[in-house]
Parts: C-alpha cells; structure tokens; sequence
C-alpha cells in the first residue's frame, strides 16, 4: 500500500532544490477548504505542476495542485518568473525615462500604464494637464481597454477549446494596432503620453482611423454575442466555474471585471474619477453571479462602453488646443522651441538630465481603471528627479492571489478556462 | 465620506494620543503615523468601526528610508461604502524590522506582505506563509534596500552581468 505522502519523498525536485521544498511544504500547511471524500476507494492525494511553461497559463505562471482524483483540494500559485526589477530601476531613472518600462508591464494594454505613472508624477509634482491632451489620454485609453479585452476574449475562448475565434479577435486587435501606430509612431510599447501632456496631436489620418474602427467595431462585437451567448459547449464550460462572492472577492483584492462580476460595481473611473470621466454617460457592467460566464459578459459590455466613451470624447474634444504644457519647468517644450530657440534646447536637456522634479518628502498613490483593474502607482519622493520609491499595485497581482483561493475545489479540467476568464498577465504582476 | 481629521480624531479617541502622528503634506498625499506595535489592532478597527468602514486594502508598500536607516510600511486603506481614503504608515527600525501582520485583516495583505518582505526584508508576524514570492527561496538579500548588492553567484550561475 502506497503511503499517501510518498511522492513527496520519492520525487525529490532537483532543480532549485531549496525554492521547490519550501514550495511544497507551504502547500503541505495550506488550510484546506475542501473536504476529502475518504470512503472513495480511488481517491489518491496527487501532486501535479502546471507550468511555467505551459501555453495555457498566459505566461510563466506555475501552479502547483494536490489533486484528490478530478478536484483540487489546494493550491499554490509559484510567481516571479518574469520578475525583471521594475521598481529597483524606477529608482535609477527619470520620471519620463521610466514610462518605457511601464508599457512592458501589461503589455497587453501600454496605453493605460502610461497614463496611470502620468497622473501619478502629475498629481505629486501638481503639473496641470491641457484639456485636449486629457481627451487624447482618454481615447487611447480606452483603445487600450478594448485591445486587452479583445486578446482575453480570443485566448479564453481559445482555452474552452475554439481555436478559430482567436483569429477575428485578432483581426480586430490589428486594426487598434494600426491606430496606435499612426497615433503614436509605435504599434504595439506606444509611450505616447507624456507628462504634462501627450507627445503629439491626433493626425486627421488617426482621427478618420479611430472613428472608422468605433464605427464598425459594435456589429463586430453584435456577431461575436449572436455566437457566443447561446453556444452550447461555451456555456456548458464557464458557468458555474470559478465562482467567488462578493465578500470573498473584495476581501482577497479582486480587481476590475472580475470584481464586478460578483456584483461589487467598483471602477476607479465612477468612484474615484480621474480625467474627464466624471462628466462621461457610461454604464458600469456588473453581474451577480461571480463566475467565469459573469467575468465574460462584463468585459463584453465593458468594450461597448469604451466605444460609447471614445465617441463623447470625440464630441467634447476642442479642436485646437495645446496638446503638453506650456512650463519648461514641468513638461518637455514643443519640437518647434527646441529647433529654433536656444531656450529651448536647454529646457530639452534639462527635461531629459533631470526631469520634474516634485517636492521633498511628497508621496501620491494614484489609481487608475487599467482594462485588467486597479492600477496604482504609489510614488515616493526625494525632491530628486528620480523617485524614492515606486511602488506598482498591479491588478493582476492581485487577481492571481485571488486565483489561489479560487481554484481550490474545481476541477482540474477547469484550471485553464478559470486562468483565462481571470485574465492575468504575468508582465503585470511580476513586476 | 470623512476626511484625514475626521478620522484622526476618532482614532486618537479611541487609542489615545502618544502612537499616532498626523502629517499634513501640500502636495501628494497626507497620512498617519502609527507605532509599529499598534498596527494590527487600528486596522482591525478601522475596517470594523461604523462610520469607517475599511474594507479594501488597495496597497501595501514597503519603503527603504537609508539615511534615517528606518524601514517603513505604507498601507493604503479605501471604503467601498463611504469611498473615502486613508493612508496609514508605520515606521521602524532596519535592524529590528518586525511588525504583525494585517493578513487576518485584509487577505489582499497576504501576497504584499511576501512581496515587502522578499524585497526589503520586512518580517511579519504572525502571516501563515512568509516565503520569498518574486525571488527564489534561496536568494539573498533584498534587492529594494537602498544597500543591496546582488549575490556573486546562485545555483552556480554568475549573478552580475
């Protein structure tokens, strides 16, 4: 008779010896929620890892389940793979130099990540913002927030096992790429916002490309409904799945659709409104259930409100306007100073040596709504042009923790589906 | 919706004065000071408390003051119910970096707590699972103090490149 903890003994991990035991001894100590059939003759204590490599974890994400035949009794999430030191090299760089590394956090949407570092050194160093460049911030945003749903729609429906989807979500998600590339010379790390501002003015070739695409995009979106809401196998596959509550979910952090979806209709952008969302009508889609078919249906009606937002914005934008601050001190100055003023070479140079420089001792936390959730930098500073300390909040940290809690008591089967509605990046979260 | 005084007043009422210090900045934000040892109970009042109702801990920052050679922890509190923010912080010692945990609080605390004590060695007491959660288990050192010097090697790989 096998002894029910003799795969720890006899399959003793090499590699990392030391990080592999103390992994499997946290899992060993975690509490255990679900109850263990003990009269099922075949119930057999597994250990089984998932990852880091593994095409269905949406990066290096390794989970590690001790499986009891088909369910998950518990389990332990192992990150840090993709760990590349963000915060240490904030602290060596400029405000502004920072913002190309913020693009390579959630690389799904660069946009929203610019923006929230933006307002964050903006808010510390009280640098006003022109009110075009808000609506740009605002538009692009929004892009962003559809992109990103639009990559977890093709992957997570991808793990429920169709594989064409992806491919229109795909051709959609191209279409923003090529917006991004006339709006900000960039397709895919933009690094378009600026602070105090953005780099440069929507082109009309933009403007024409963004209003085509909001256009078309809602029978798009229409299509994609009319196949999915009725199908079969797909709901077959995500109701039920993953369900948490809403107390559960606010107490382990939850962020973004997957916090509404339990029915809590908590987004930065109504509680707390950054920009100009206080004065935009949209809806905040929430459901009840708390599942993965509820995470689906939040995040599909989420792009129809980015749509509806990117066309007030349209509406309210000026149509002249300065697009950066006109303060040497506090922005870069415009392309035309620096080429034809000497004042302006050297207020470039000064931007790019030493940057804004907030007050000594000031700190801000800022959160914005990042398509994946709260997104929140909290900035520290020493009165240098360089931060203190910059400390990210990235929601997917926090809705993989959450993943920990849910997983356990689901099927194994269900890992990948519940992994996909949760949507994490590991860019985001392992900083 | 309370602000900062409001809830200093009710703390300091109901703690009493000498733990806790108001710090009213211009710019940025503004927050309280708590002693190390008083933390877990303010937070659990201050989630609980009528009126206060913190239910959301949106962040928890481990922050490295060298010159003062003091560690600090800056936890940032927000009531869905009443939306309003708090930001607390608490102070202490490099070579005594202890604090009890608020994991029993907030379980959002648990994985931000790994994450302040992986990168600058802050222990807290009393959380179920304090492992390293973005180094290896075996890494040394921390690489957010402002000290840190990166191992030569690990696992026979050379560290610096």
């Amino acid at each position: 008779m096998m002894k029910p903890d003799m795969h720890l003994d006899s399959k003793k991990p090499t590699f990392f010896p030391k990080h592999q035991e103390a992994l499997y001894k946290s899992l060993e100590d975690k509490h255990a929620t679900v109850e263990l059939d003990k009269s099922d003759p075949l119930a057999t204590r597994m250990i089984l890892n998932m990852g880091p490599q593994h095409p269905a974890t949406h990066g290096v994400l390794r989970v590690l389940m001790e499986l009891d035949g088909e369910i998950i009794t518990k389990c332990r999430l192992d990150t840090g793979y993709l760990h590349r030191g963000i915060e240490k090299m904030a602290e060596n760089k400029t405000y502004q130099e920072f913002m190309p590394y913020t693009d390579r956090m959630d690389y799904l949407s660069p946009y929203s990540n610019n923006v929230a570092l933006c307002l964050a050194v903006e808010r510390l160093a009280s640098v006003d913002v022109p009110e075009k460049a808000t609506y740009i911030r605002m538009i692009c945003s929004e892009l962003a927030r559809i992109s990103s749903h639009l990559l977890w729609l093709g992957t997570m429906i991808m793990d429920a096992g169709a594989i064409s989807f992806f491919i229109w979500t795909f051709r959609e998600r191209e279409k923003i790429y090529d917006i991004f590339d006339e709006v900000a010379g960039h397709r895919f790390t933009v690094s378009h916002s600026r602070i105090g501002g953005v780099n440069n003015d929507l082109s009309p070739a933009a403007i024409n490309k963004i209003k085509k695409f909001v256009q078309e995009f809602p029978a798009e979106l229409a299509s994609w409904h009319k196949l999915l809401d009725k199908n079969r196998i797909f709901i077959d596959r995500n109701e039920g799945v993953g369900s948490i509550g809403h107390e559960d979910a606010i107490d382990i952090g939850l962020a973004g659709p997957s916090l509404r979806a339990t029915g809590i209709a908590y987004d930065v952008r109504t509680f707390d409104p950054y920009m100009f969302y206080a004065d935009m009508d949209f809806e905040v889609p929430t459901r009840t259930e708390g599942d993965n078919l509820a995470r689906y249906y939040c995040r599909m009606e989420e792009m129809a409100e980015s749509v509806r937002i990117i066309e007030q914005c349209f509406d309210k934008m000026p149509e002249k306007g300065p697009i950066r601050l006109d303060n040497a001190k506090k922005s870069y100055p415009s392309k035309d100073e620096v080429y034809y003023s000497m004042e302006g070479l050297i207020h470039d140079f000064m931007m790019t040596d030493t940057g804004v420089c907030p007050p000594e001792g000031a700190e801000a936390y800022h959160a914005i709504e990042a398509p994946k959730g709260e997104l929140g930098f909290y900035i520290q500073s020493d009165g240098t042009g360089h931060p203190w300390r910059l400390k990210i909040k990235s929601p997917s940290f926090s809705n993989l923790q959450g993943l920990e809690t849910v997983l356990d008591g689901e099927m194994v089967a269900d890992t990948v589906v519940i992994i996909g509605g949760l949507d994490p990046v590991m860019g985001d979260s392992d900083k | 919706m309370k602000t900062l005084n409001d809830i200093f007043d009710q703390i300091t009422e109901a703690f009493g004065e000498e733990d806790f210090e108001l710090s009213e900045q211009d710019a940025g934000d503004s927050w309280i000071t708590v002693m190390p040892h008083r933390i877990h109970e303010v937070a659990k009042y201050l989630r609980d408390e009528q009126g206060l109702r913190f239910d959301s801990l949106m962040c928890l920052s481990g922050v490295h003051y060298s010159k003062e050679e003091m560690l600090g922890v800056t936890y940032h509190l927000y009531s869905t119910e009443f939306r309003h923010r708090l930001t607390l912080k608490v102070i202490m010692p490099q070579d005594d970096a202890r604090l009890p945990s608020v994991e029993q609080i907030w379980k959002t605390a648990d994985w931000h707590e790994r994450e302040a004590y992986d990168m600058l060695g802050i222990v807290f007491e009393g959380h179920p699972d304090m492992r390293r959660i973005l180094c290896p288990d075996d890494w040394e050192g921390h690489p957010l103090r402002k000290d840190y010097k990166e191992q030569e090697q690990y696992q026979n790989m050379k560290v610096p490149y």
